[in-house]
């Protein structure tokens, strides 16, 4: 079997062009149709085995792939790796070659090591293809994409319509966030002005060469913005002085119902999940009209479902073109 | 013992000469009798080269490298003498491992080993170990590092730069500052904040730099700076010497590792852990500064750092990898890429910096002499018009970790005479 | 670079080859399609109209139409993408999919007419009636195409035909719809 020049992984998000994107996202729209049917599925990848593996907990992005898989039709195994930066368990490798010898066309891979994808779709230890459901602070290539799908299910309602011009504010942690990371890629490719709002010290070194602003003061950036994704915020960075303490942080960038108020009435509120309520975002934002959240979730596996089928459902991936195997060069 | 006759060899790059070998010492060519002649047209002959920074590994990582395997490689990259960090298990704290370690070398007969004695009990960065037992032992150590960890406290410096202007010693500090760099993974920049990697940034190894020459400074003693890797260290080491120049009793020098001379950052959006290394590679603008301050003085020797680790530390996700990469082999090859190829530096320069000025630091008195009549035959044998395409497995090392592997450089070490006897003759160890 | 269906997709080229069904033709055709569909059924009961993407779908709605001026009753139009049930989906780089609008009827118990342009070696249509067994069960399908030119890999047949155009396997029918094409024409080249 030859391997095809084009690339067959999901590493980043800055794998997909333009046209990548909107393939994805227009092919999500139509199998999204599918959760009112009375069969479920499509036999696009029957036959083909993909393997969830996980390397970090994650109930819910799991599940999303896994549903996404099925409904293709596809065989599903899931592997839940015990180990952590500080024990090691089995290894990346080890585990690769056991899924290799048991013959998975697809890996689904979440791992706590920035790069880990990176290492299984280049290294040699399996032949597989490989899509990245999240690696450490790096990339999440799937949330930014059911990120945009449900934004232009909300302000591109009509078909073809683009996020062109759009303004969307990331508000949060965004040096530990690959859900920023990733989105602030595909919104640029995409065509949208990304705003990317946190204090100082959230902000990853070099955030200048981003394609994206960044503003310390989220009440000027709300009232021009069409879209504010709220990130998740861990109370322990407050221990590692990235900002003084719970309280100063939500008053100056949590998200309440003041806040919302000041936002256009045609903007929305998102969030990645799992949610701190009462950290970045009430629980009365979480839970108002404006709010998109739990759509996040639906508009998860129609994604994921576009995804694996561009990747796998042919001969060749139709999609990333721009990635090259690494493992063909040199 | 046999005599040698080398014929022909260019010395420093100056015109071809013979050089005779007779009992361990460079003697007159007319003065050797019966001796195998060594072809050596074409060749630059080097003083036998020194590193100040090797890690050997036993006692305790043999299975990454021993001192008969890594002493093999330094002899096959033109070495005749290293220095073997202080890390390994137990760590070289005490008289009893430092003498091992020297012993090893000498039964190994590949290179001469130097053993650096920990300037800390245990690398633990909490008190002095005892330096002056490490001194007086038949490792005469002159050299101490915690080289691996960074002697943070600034107290502790003071003292240890204080305490061995007894005997004649030096710190050699790995300047990274243990805060800022905490869990760091490569060079913080443009791209560590794009590839989801916790930076490492260049205030951490330049601010124990600039503290540790004002120490010098003030108590008067010799400071010697590992692994120079940025461009504001070696603004900071300008400025130090130039201060060091005006008054006396105290001095500071520094080294340059071989990746450091040629590789960036940029390789780590690989995620392939071949690049990770502590202090990380660095940019471009770092790595021009770093061989302008190696050209012009200002970093005063080459040293390997050659940290050899077996294939699972390396082979797996770049978080969990081990830092470090191998370097005797190809060490000469990339200084004669970086630095005398484009003219940087021509090779009586090479010598210097990588046989002369290494010796003195380490207070070594038969190596880094000069090629001259009556001085220990230590000599290397080198052609620069050769390429090779650099083979991981086919390397003298117990490791395979090389940044170079597929990599086609320039120069090859023909011979490497380990006072008055061959260690390497026609490229492969005797 | 997104993989689309050029042979469905692209408008066909004008010059080429000869016209053997000009606008007229088509339109006289599509009358008489519509017609023996009610006479079959017996009326426009439980009828839904299936259109195969893209121009089986503009034929389809052409189709209600003139079922609407002679019934005076609207049929149920909808669309059946077939690309995920196609068999050759493993030969070529996974295809865009095309819409699937099934009519809010639904299709169980409905005589259902699949619509398509051309029939040819009976994949496609094979490849409907999987599609459709996953989304319910009708009571009968059947099958209007503008053109049958023959060469059937499979057993399937048309029950309503506009023209029947024997040809040869070197060459190509190109079937123009005003809606996508600017025209109405039939060519063989």
């Amino acid at each position: 079997m030859t391997v095809p020049m084009k690339s067959r992984h999901l590493l980043s998000a800055a794998d997909l062009t333009r046209d990548d994107a909107e393939l994805i996202l227009a092919t999500a729209a139509e199998l999204r149709s599918l959760a009112d049917r009375p069969i479920k599925k499509l036999p696009a990848l029957r036959g083909r085995t993909i393997v969830n593996l996980f390397f970090e907990d994650s109930t819910r992005t799991r599940i999303s792939f896994e549903a996404a898989a099925k409904r293709l039709s596809a065989d599903v195994i899931n592997f839940s790796a015990k180990g952590s930066s500080l024990s090691k368990g089995e290894s990346l490798k080890d585990t690769a070659l056991t899924l290799e010898a048991m013959g998975a066309d697809a890996v689904v891979v979440r791992h706590w090591a920035s790069g880990a994808p990176h290492n299984l779709a280049n290294a040699g230890w399996s032949r597989s293809s490989v899509i990245n459901a999240g690696d450490g602070t790096h990339e999440h290539p799937t949330q930014a994409l059911l990120d945009a799908f449900t934004m232009t299910r909300h302000l591109a309602p009509e078909k073809g319509q683009s996020l062109d011009g759009r303004r969307v504010a990331i508000v949060g942690d965004v040096l530990h966030s690959r859900v920023a990371r990733s989105n602030a890629l595909l919104l640029h490719t995409l065509g949208a002005e990304v705003t990317l709002v946190a204090p100082p010290t959230l902000l990853p070194y070099g955030v200048e060469t981003w394609n994206a602003q960044t503003s310390y003061d989220l009440d000027s950036v709300l009232p021009k913005t069409d879209v504010v994704m709220m990130l998740r915020v861990q109370r322990e960075r407050m221990n590692a002085s990235y900002f003084p303490s719970v309280r100063e942080y939500s008053r100056r960038y949590g998200l309440d119902a003041r806040r919302m108020a000041t936002l256009q009435d045609h903007a929305i509120v998102m969030h990645p999940g799992p949610m701190i309520r009462g950290m970045e975002i009430t629980a009365d934002v979480a839970d108002s009209q404006r709010s998109v959240i739990v759509e996040q979730v639906t508009n998860g596996v129609a994604v994921r479902m576009a995804v694996l089928y561009l990747l796998l459902g042919g001969s060749e991936s139709a999609v990333a073109t721009n990635a090259q195997d690494e493992s063909e060069q040199q | 013992m046999t005599d040698y006759l080398i014929k022909g060899a260019s010395i420093l790059g100056g015109a071809p000469a013979d050089i005779g070998i007779k009992d361990g010492r460079i003697v007159a060519a007319s003065d050797v009798s019966g001796p195998e002649t060594v072809d050596a047209t074409g060749l630059i002959a080097l003083p036998g080269l020194v590193d100040l920074h090797t890690h050997l590994r036993e006692p305790g990582r043999e299975d990454a490298e021993t001192v008969e395997t890594g002493t093999r490689a330094a002899a096959m990259g033109g070495f005749t003498a290293v220095h073997a960090m202080a890390n390994t298990d137990p760590v070289a704290d005490t008289a009893g491992v430092v003498e091992q370690v020297w012993r090893l070398g000498r039964e190994a007969g590949h290179c001469d080993v130097f053993p650096v004695g920990a300037v800390t009990v245990g690398l633990a960065g909490e008190r002095l170990a005892e330096l002056g037992a490490m001194a007086d032992s038949a490792a005469r150590v002159r050299v101490f590092s915690d080289d691996g960890k960074c002697v943070s406290d600034p107290v502790l410096m003071r003292r240890a730069l204080e305490y061995v202007k007894a005997f004649d010693g030096v710190i050699a500090q790995h300047a990274q500052e243990p805060r800022l760099t905490e869990e760091a993974q490569m060079n913080e920049g443009e791209l560590s904040g794009r590839l989801g990697l916790r930076g490492w940034p260049a205030v951490a190894e330049e601010a124990i730099i600039a503290r540790d020459v004002l120490l010098a400074a003030h108590v008067g003693s010799r400071l010697h700076v590992c692994h120079v890797s940025t461009a504001g260290s070696v603004e900071i080491l300008r400025w130090a010497k130039a201060m060091a120049e005006k008054q006396s009793g105290w001095s500071v020098t520094a080294e340059a590792c071989p990746h450091h001379l040629l590789l960036t950052d940029e390789l780590a959006a690989t995620y392939d852990p071949i690049y990770k290394v502590n202090p990380p590679l660095r940019t471009a603008a770092d790595v021009a500064a770093v061989r302008a301050g190696l050209a012009d003085g200002t970093i005063d020797i080459v040293a390997t750092d050659h940290a050899p680790h077996p294939h699972e530390d390396k082979d797996c996700e770049w978080q969990a990898a081990a830092f470090g990469m191998l370097g005797l082999e190809t060490a000469l090859s990339i200084v004669q890429h970086t630095m005398v190829d484009p003219g940087l530096v021509d090779w009586a320069g090479v010598a210097e910096r990588m046989s002369y000025l290494p010796a003195r630091i380490g207070r070594l008195d038969d190596h880094g002499r000069p090629i001259a009549e009556g001085e220990p035959a230590n000599i290397v044998l080198y052609d620069p018009a050769a390429s090779r395409m650099i083979e991981a497995s086919e390397l003298s090392s117990l490791s395979r970790n090389t940044p170079y592997a597929g990599m086609e450089l320039p120069g090859r070490v023909v011979a490497t005479f380990l006072r008055g006897r061959p260690t390497v003759l026609d490229g492969k160890l005797t | 670079m997104s993989p689309t269906h050029p042979e469905i997709d692209s408008p066909a080229p004008a010059d080429a080859g000869r016209t053997v069904l000009d606008a007229r033709d088509v339109s006289r055709a599509l009358t008489r399609i519509s017609h023996e569909i009610l006479e079959r059924n017996r009326g426009s009961r439980d009828l839904v109209l299936l259109g195969i993407p893209t121009r089986g779908v503009h034929l389809a709605h052409r189709i209600a139409a003139k079922i609407s001026e002679v019934e005076g009753i609207e049929v149920p139009v909808g669309s059946l993408d077939v690309t995920m049930y196609r068999d050759d989906l493993r030969m070529r780089p996974a295809r865009a999919l095309l819409p699937t609008e099934i009519p809010p009827g639904g299709i169980d118990d409905k005589t259902v007419v699949l619509v398509d342009d051309v029939l040819y070696s009976g994949r496609t249509i094979r490849a409907a009636l999987d599609a459709m067994n996953d989304i319910g069960r009708p009571r009968a399908v059947r099958l209007a195409v503008l053109v049958d030119r023959g060469h059937r890999d499979l057993p399937i047949r048309a029950d309503f035909v506009g023209k029947n155009l024997p040809t040869s396997t070197a060459e190509s029918v190109a079937v123009r719809l005003t809606e996508h094409d600017g025209e109405d024409s039939v060519t063989i080249r």
